[in-house]
């Protein structure tokens, strides 16, 4: 089916996600959508979809104007999307959500037979080993997205839309993925891959569109270089690489031995993990989101129950301490959700700038804040993170989120620190704000400061880190140096040691895409 | 997929089947269930065993002179009440111990072999209490049960109400509101057109007023659910007290007549020992209560409806997308639920030939809303907590008349206070939601609007 979107305009106040965008994908082609995080390429998706009304345009299908009141009226034109965080029904089971809309009855009762041969059907014809029984919330992330695939497909989906669809993934998961999605192009259906992954886009698709601030900016081949597609999308020309300075590591600051969290279901969310952090080095952890990563730092901050083993920072001990103790022995923290565990969203930049130290000198006394030195020092740091904000009195939440991000980081990053933790640094920031804040996480090393990073996105934590450790299923499978190669980090985050995911890059067997594992990626 | 293109990992194999590595075995907390039921058996042993009355009997009146009586079933049995007591706690300890080594060993339970041993455990535990408590005088087990059914029904249709809309996503404390202005619907239209029937039909349309106010501004105006439901229940107290004090106790002959449903006794059934007049000699709506049982319980998990209003409760995002109307459902299912309420509101005033009072409810709609947080939002579990609870304001009331009747020359005992077992049910919910009769899982949507 040929989809043509012609000058879709979609309007949220006076800000314009969406201005005048034509678009055409052709039956039977990956058509990538390309763009930064808020460039309007979801937005534009919602109103194909039916989720939000266009303020102007329309749509078309095989040339035929449609419109549609909600998702329903997609489904049944033949629009199928997959959405970056699955609707799915986690306590269903997966024929249950497949079925789920448009069930099949015998009399008045839900037919399961049909709905299981219907899963069952599809399942095989793909090759997605999908048990149709099974409970989604049980199934691992990548075998949750086949469910929304066969969900999309159920319904003869004849444009599929996949929403970000590897963000989630391990890099051998989107290599699957990247196989289904030709799979599904060479029986004719159409693709829209939305993304702001270079590397993939030019893997898989025909065509490529990049959206930037709402417009089309620019189409391109899949053949087009790298860093055109990132000077196209960014709007000026960016640096994908930049290098480190070398800095002298010191003395080992922080000790962890084995550290065991368990989570209230009973389950070792960390197991057994030890590592060192030296002065003047940054520790990546690298893993797929929901290998303990999270865990991990939340139990350095004390702000997890179970904890066993122990985290000496110098000579304090930090487990069983209050996330207070840890701070004030000079812990700095960026937590990976930034709106749910950072920010207060209605207190002001300034107010969310002293959060951590709001109860001390200087910025508090025995009864009240002082709110001069507080203003005063929301100023210094909006200057020195250039946090682009209409004044220190804005609710933080008016903020883009990657000024909300230079928020946190300058929080953290404004005293004196003994260890700085930064989960996720970077996401949902727009490439020029990501350089600024690499550059201020490799200054607070090379000051001394040791520093752990976690990151889900293997290019950043490569440019960072000194040195990587990989966890799976809660246990740090191996700690390598920081220029080990993509391919070793992405198997060791798909559960293999680094001596065997070595050794299996070694044979040369393992990838569908060594070129395209090998390159890098902005974002 | 073309097996060529990719090859897989081989520790990524068959993912779907591994789980994280859990920590020794054991849930935290698996203790719990096992260690309630060790306590319970232990208070049976020592204070209905050990601490019982000595030398004394219990009797028991288990069924009516009938063509059962006259084929040689007793209608009276006589229990020594210490020795009785004792190995009636010693099957408790067993049953406890039992469920000690299934938690610690951490196996499996069999399908409903949780809740039919937790059962199971508090009729023997209930009937121990009874033995100790009845020494040296005697009781009528029919009556005692035949009550508890009547007391239950308001108790069974005000929880449904809360399944119905929670499984929806929607909380519903003015179950009591809706309870009340069935009540009140009932004897105010059955008094002025004389019929039982027809006040009984209307109930369900007045409780409709409530859950209309509910669904307003819960799903159409976002408001925080719970405070929309403590307000709704006050507002329904001083509406109809209001009414009560402006028209209805000046004009009672005309508005406010005590009516009542006709009992409709099965022939045979009904004399059936024991069981028979519980379950066969009820009114109209004693037996609608098993019939919207049974239809919530295959509508909810069997049927499309259900399937799309558990969606609605999980997760409402998800439904939307696939062309589900989560304001719709949720509007219909709180209607639904207010009606069922008002039926149990019903029971209050035509069923239990009692004229209106002001807040006749008197907390029903708490303990169903306790009902249905036990019965863990499944329409049998919370009619069997339900049951429980009825079970408990029975025995109250039973033993009120038992402490006033005189004891035999030379015996003393004590007395359980009444207030303990009014406080029974709320005591057994804080237990329930603190996991010691196993986890409840709530709707994961439940309370939270939903907005585009």
């Amino acid at each position: 089916m040929k989809l043509e979107l012609q000058g879709i305009t979609k309007r949220f106040g006076s800000f314009t996600a969406n201005d005048s965008i034509d678009l055409v994908v052709e039956p039977g082609e990956i058509h990538s959508l390309l763009g930064e995080n808020g460039a309007g390429k979801s937005t534009l998706m919602n109103v194909l979809y039916g989720l939000y009304q266009p303020d102007g345009g329309r749509i078309l299908l095989d040339g035929k104007p449609v419109s549609f009141s909600g998702p329903g009226d997609a489904m049944a034109a033949g629009i199928g999307m997959v959405h970056q965080h699955f609707m799915l029904v986690p306590v269903f089971t997966v024929a249950e959500n497949v079925a789920l809309g448009h069930e099949p009855t015998k009399g008045p009762m839900l037919d399961m037979a049909t709905a299981r041969a219907k899963v069952r059907e599809i399942s095989e014809r793909f090759g997605f080993d999908i048990n149709p029984d099974s409970v989604v919330e049980d199934l691992p992330v990548g075998a949750q997205q086949r469910v929304e695939i066969i969900k999309a497909l159920s319904r003869r989906a004849e444009v599929l839309v996949l929403d970000e669809p590897t963000a989630v993934l391990t890099p051998q998961e989107t290599d699957e993925l990247m196989q289904i999605m030709k799979q599904l192009r060479d029986e004719g259906t159409s693709i829209v891959f939305i993304t702001h992954k270079l590397r993939e886009v030019r893997a898989v698709a025909d065509r490529i569109t990049v959206i930037r601030r709402g417009r089309i900016v620019g189409t391109a081949d899949p053949s087009a270089e790298q860093s055109e597609l990132a000077n196209l999308m960014v709007g000026r020309s960016v640096a994908l690489q930049f290098d480190k300075e070398e800095a002298p590591t010191g003395e080992t600051a922080v000790s962890v031995r084995d550290l065991t969290v368990v989570d209230d279901a009973g389950l070792r969310t960390v197991d057994n993990v030890s590592f060192d952090v030296r002065e003047g080095e940054i520790l990546g952890i690298a893993g797929v989101q929901g290998n303990g990563q999270t865990e991990l730092t939340e139990a350095i901050m004390g702000l997890q129950k179970n904890v066993w083993g122990s985290i000496r920072l110098g000579s304090t001990e930090l487990v069983g301490r209050s996330t207070k103790q840890v701070l004030d022995a000079g812990v700095g923290f960026v937590p990976e959700d930034r709106t749910h565990d950072a920010l207060i969203s209605s207190f002001s930049v300034a107010e969310n700038l002293v959060l951590d130290q709001h109860n001390r000198r200087p910025f508090g006394s025995a009864l009240s804040l002082r709110l001069p030195r507080i203003r005063k020092h929301a100023q210094e740091q909006v200057e020195e993170f250039d946090i682009r904000t209409s004044g220190t009195d804005s609710p933080v939440g008016s903020l883009s989120g990657g000024n909300q991000q230079k928020v946190v980081m300058s929080r953290a990053l404004s005293r004196d620190l003994s260890l700085f933790i930064a989960a996720q640094p970077t996401r949902g920031v727009d490439v020029g704000s990501i350089e600024f804040l690499h550059r201020r996480i490799i200054a607070a090393r090379s000051e001394g400061t040791p520093v752990i990073i976690v990151s889900t996105e293997l290019d950043e934590i490569s440019q960072l880190s000194d040195r990587i450790a990989v966890m799976y299923r809660g246990r740090i499978l191996g700690i390598v140096p920081g220029d080990e190669s993509r391919e070793v980090l992405g198997l060791m985050m798909a559960g293999y040691t680094a001596e065997a995911a070595r050794a299996e890059v070694a044979s040369g067997s393992t990838l569908a895409n060594e070129e395209l594992a090998a390159e890098g990626d902005i974002a | 997929m073309n097996s060529t293109a990719v090859s897989r990992a081989p520790i990524t194999t068959g993912d779907s089947e591994v789980r994280l590595t859990e920590a020794k075995g054991r849930l935290p907390g698996w203790w719990k269930m096992p260690a309630a039921l060790t306590f319970f058996a232990l208070v049976s042993l020592l204070v209905f065993g050990i601490g019982g009355v000595r030398g004394q009997d219990s009797h028991f009146t288990i069924a009516h002179d009938s063509m059962f009586t006259s084929m040689g079933i007793p209608t009276e049995i006589t229990v020594p009440s210490v020795p009785t007591a004792i190995v009636l706690s010693m099957v408790l300890l067993a049953l406890a111990g039992f469920a000690w080594f299934m938690q610690a060993t951490n196996r499996t339970w069999p399908r409903f072999a949780k809740p039919a041993l937790q059962v199971g455990f508090g009729v023997l535990f209930a009937v121990a209490f009874l033995v100790w408590t009845v020494a040296a005088q005697s009781l009528n087990i029919e009556f005692l049960l035949k009550a508890t059914l009547g007391l239950a029904v308001p108790l069974v249709f005000g929880a449904l109400s809360g399944v119905l809309s929670e499984r929806a996503g929607v909380i519903n404390i003015a179950i009591e509101g809706q309870l009340l202005f069935g009540a009140f619907g009932a004897a105010v239209v059955g008094s002025m057109t004389g019929s039982p029937w027809i006040g009984m039909l209307a109930a369900p349309l007045v409780a409709l007023v409530m859950g209309a106010l509910l669904a307003l501004f819960a799903v159409g105006y976002h408001v925080q659910q719970i405070i929309v439901g403590v307000v709704l229940n006050v507002l329904a107290v001083g509406l109809t007290s209001f009414f009560y004090g402006a028209v209805l106790k000046p004009q009672a002959e005309r508005y406010n007549v005590p009516l009542r449903l006709p009992e409709l006794r099965i022939p045979v059934l009904a004399d059936i020992p024991l069981i028979g007049p519980m379950l066969f000699s009820q009114n109209i709506l004693v037996y609608l209560m098993w019939v919207i049982v049974a239809v919530c319980t295959v509508a909810l998990f069997r049927t499309r409806w259900g399937l799309r209003v558990r969606s609605v409760g999980e997760h409402p995002q998800a439904a939307d997308t696939v062309g589900i109307n989560v304001a719709r459902t949720r509007w219909s299912n709180v209607l639904l639920g207010s009606a069922i309420a008002g039926l149990g509101g019903a029971t209050l005033t035509v069923g239990t030939n009692v004229a209106f009072t002001q807040e006749i409810s008197a907390g029903k709609g708490y303990i169903a809303l306790a009902a249905m947080i036990l019965g863990r939002y499944h329409p049998v579990g919370a009619a069997m907590a339900a049951l429980f609870f009825a079970f408990a304001t029975a025995l109250q009331q039973n033993l009120g008349i038992l402490s006033s009747s005189p004891l035999p020359a030379g015996v003393e005992k004590f007395t359980v206070p009444s207030e303990f077992l009014n406080m029974l049910p709320y005591i057994v919910t804080l237990l329930a939601v603190a996991g010691f009769v196993g986890r409840v899982r709530v709707p994961a949507a439940d309370g939270k609007p939903y907005i585009k």
